[in-house]
């Protein structure tokens, strides 16, 4: 006797209480805190806030330890939640000109004023383990904080807009710059539109899209012209008050990179801008974003468009990581429908052929006998 | 409000009315797609997000709700959103294709004839039936707006060309009301003269490609053909081993690893009804003995 296969309700209930299990594994070892995620895994929190789209440190520690480390996941869960927040207000453009600086560096000239600031960074890090940090206790020794402030940093492309060797900053017009929040996506979009899309896309991707432009595949020479990281002031208008006032700041990273551009009919040759901007200290993908932007802006600058990175349908449609990640495990859901009937097509289709073969075969006898 | 601390049906009530929107624009051009701006569900995407939306925009608290994966009640996925909503919308749920008031489904359209009291919820994962002549949305949308289906039928006859016959087996594209190619989502073509002149609504969501798509009842759908090669449906030499259907769609039951099978009925619903009414397959049970064991669940 058969019956149907049953009991997907108690597999489901059993599976998730295994996926606990094994979330806080050896119950010896004592239990991570969301303080520690948040204190010392604080790139993995920046890259699940910026690709979450949202600023909060501790739902991202929560969303990690949740997730058993799989940021992916943890991107997935502090989006669901994010998906159901409601919208309090809007804010005024972020002012990264008065940024609180703590890492400022320019390729594009030795010295500049307000300096070059290497800040914390892996650069120049040789990479080997270091044994030292698997014996517990290890407390840095904590840097003195600089006698003298910083001084003001102006931007590197403002110091070369002023000799008119860059393209202007697309005056932020009054326009809504849109949201791909609340708007489905049509093609072409702006680019506020593809920014918004960039800066919440899979870094991976970024990366490999901006490296293949550096490759050749749309060749733009960047330089990066300014990287800076620090926190900046988050301002509201209030409709009652008519004037900003301070909520808070966050951290960003942003990337300008600084593009060669040989003009076209319209336009003298000059240098072109492609913009980064990450939550937190994400400067490989501030940085990886700042090309492809570049790359996108291959129709508006008039440039021929024949690599995947200038194709805008195709970068950004596929960037995000919740989207890419759940339609290709969505194959691990059961298909049998599909699945049957394409066996009953291929099983047709071969007994078809079989019986061209054998109506060939029987055609050869005859004609051999005749 | 229920205990989750969300929303009923999960969903805001603004994102709700926006969803309410889409759905009428839909009903109103019948196989048009029409972009909403769907939000991240606490689902992945490829997992029904879609319909789970347009379920939560149109359920309320009178719906009794049925969900099907591959026909079945208890496959794990359906399992999962059936729960979701039971959770969220406090809504009741059945397995009984004849009590539903709404039926969100992957793959499968129930055997069981629709009413004009039920709204079907086809989850999407690709909407647009062009999308494998031509990937790009830039063009598929003139395509439509120009009514420009050659490439289909290119398509279609180039499969008799080389196999004989049309030799796509699911998403089989339907043309509504003599307007829209349309996909059906991936449902067996067995299933496709089921969407023709439907009393019931039926309601498309693709969540991840943020499209939703209507047959309003009582519409036309055509599953595209060509007059020398009529368009047909699966079918089998084997009846269901359960309940001796000859006329439902058949899944395949692998029981040994010797080349033992047997064929089952996709939609559970229709197989346990007919079971418990005394059809009796060459290897199911009688109507006492299956009433027993699956009681004993």
């Amino acid at each position: 006797m058969y019956v149907a296969v049953k009991g997907g309700e108690k597999a489901i209930d059993t599976a998730h209480q295994l996926l606990a299990e094994q979330r806080r594994g050896d119950a010896a070892v004592p239990e991570l805190t969301l303080e520690q995620i948040k204190n010392q895994m604080t790139l993995a929190v920046d890259r699940v806030m910026t690709e979450g789209s949202l600023y909060d440190r501790d739902l991202a520690a929560l969303a990690i330890k949740q997730a058993r480390g799989d940021l992916m996941e943890a991107i997935f869960l502090l989006r669901a939640y994010r998906t159901t927040l409601p919208r309090l207000a809007t804010t005024e453009p972020l002012d990264t000109d008065t940024m609180r600086i703590i890492r400022r560096i320019s390729a594009t000239f030795k010295d500049l004023p307000g300096g070059q600031v290497l800040g914390p960074t892996f650069d120049y890090t040789h990479r080997l383990l270091d044994f030292a940090l698997a014996a517990e206790g290890d407390t840095p020794v904590p840097v003195p904080a600089d006698a003298a402030p910083l001084e003001a940093c102006p931007r590197v492309t403002a110091l070369l807009n002023a000799e008119g060797l860059i393209e202007p900053d697309t005056a932020a017009d009054d326009a809504d710059p849109g949201d791909i929040t609340r708007e489905p996506p049509l093609y072409p979009a702006d680019r506020a539109v593809r920014l918004q899309t960039l800066a919440r896309a899979d870094e991976g991707w970024l990366l490999a899209l901006g490296y293949s432009t550096q490759r050749g595949y749309a060749k733009s020479h960047p330089f990066a012209g300014e990287i800076r990281i620090g926190s900046v002031d988050v301002e509201i208008i209030p409709e009652e008050l008519g004037f900003p006032v301070r909520i808070g700041s966050i951290e960003v990273a942003e990337c300008e990179m600084i593009n060669q551009f040989k003009g076209s009919k319209t336009t003298p040759p000059q240098f072109t801008r492609g913009y980064g901007l990450t939550f937190g200290h994400g400067e490989r993908k501030a940085m990886s974003m700042a090309l492809v932007d570049r790359a996108l802006r291959a129709r508006e600058l008039g440039e021929d468009i024949t690599a995947p990175a200038q194709d805008e349908e195709f970068v950004l449609s596929h960037g995000d990581t919740v989207e890419s990640s759940g339609f290709t495990q969505h194959l691990k859901l059961p298909h049998y429908v599909d699945f049957q009937s394409e066996l009953v097509a291929v099983r047709a289709l071969r007994a078809e052929y079989e019986a061209r073969r054998r109506a060939a075969q029987n055609g050869e006898q005859e004609s051999r006998n005749d | 409000m229920t205990d989750t601390g969300y929303n009923y049906a999960y969903l805001d009530e603004q994102t709700k009315r926006m969803i309410r929107r889409a759905i009428l624009k839909a009903v109103a051009i019948p196989g048009y797609q029409v972009p909403f701006a769907g939000r991240e569900m606490p689902l992945p995407y490829g997992w029904g997000t879609g319909g789970i939306q347009v379920t939560a925009a149109i359920i309320g608290q009178d719906d009794t709700l049925k969900v099907i994966d591959q026909g079945a009640d208890d496959t794990t996925n359906a399992v999962s959103i059936r729960r979701f909503f039971a959770r969220t919308a406090a809504v009741k749920t059945t397995e009984k294709t004849v009590e539903a008031t709404v039926i969100q489904t992957r793959h499968r359209i129930p055997e069981t004839a629709l009413t004009e009291n039920q709204i079907m919820v086809y989850q999407v994962p690709i909407p647009e039936p062009l999308r494998w002549m031509e990937p790009r949305e830039t063009e598929t949308r003139k395509m439509h707006a120009l009514q420009e289906y050659g490439v289909m039928h290119v398509k279609l006859y180039e499969d008799i060309a080389r196999f004989g016959h049309i030799a796509t087996t699911y998403d089989y594209p339907v043309m509504v009301n003599d307007r829209y190619l349309m996909a059906p989502s991936p449902i067996p073509k067995f299933d496709n003269p089921k969407l023709n002149n439907s009393p019931a609504l039926q309601l498309f969501g693709a969540g991840r490609e943020k499209r939703i798509y209507a047959v309003p009842p009582y519409t036309p759908v055509k599953s595209l053909d060509f007059t020398d090669h009529p368009f047909e449906v699966q079918r089998w030499d084997d009846c269901c081993a359960l309940c001796g259907a000859t006329d439902s769609f058949l899944d395949e039951v692998i029981t040994d690893d010797k080349g033992g099978r047997m064929y089952v009925c996709s939609d559970s619903d229709y197989c346990g009804d007919r079971r418990a009414a005394g059809h009796v397959g060459p290897q199911g049970v009688d109507a006492d003995a299956y009433q027993r064991a699956t009681a004993a669940e």
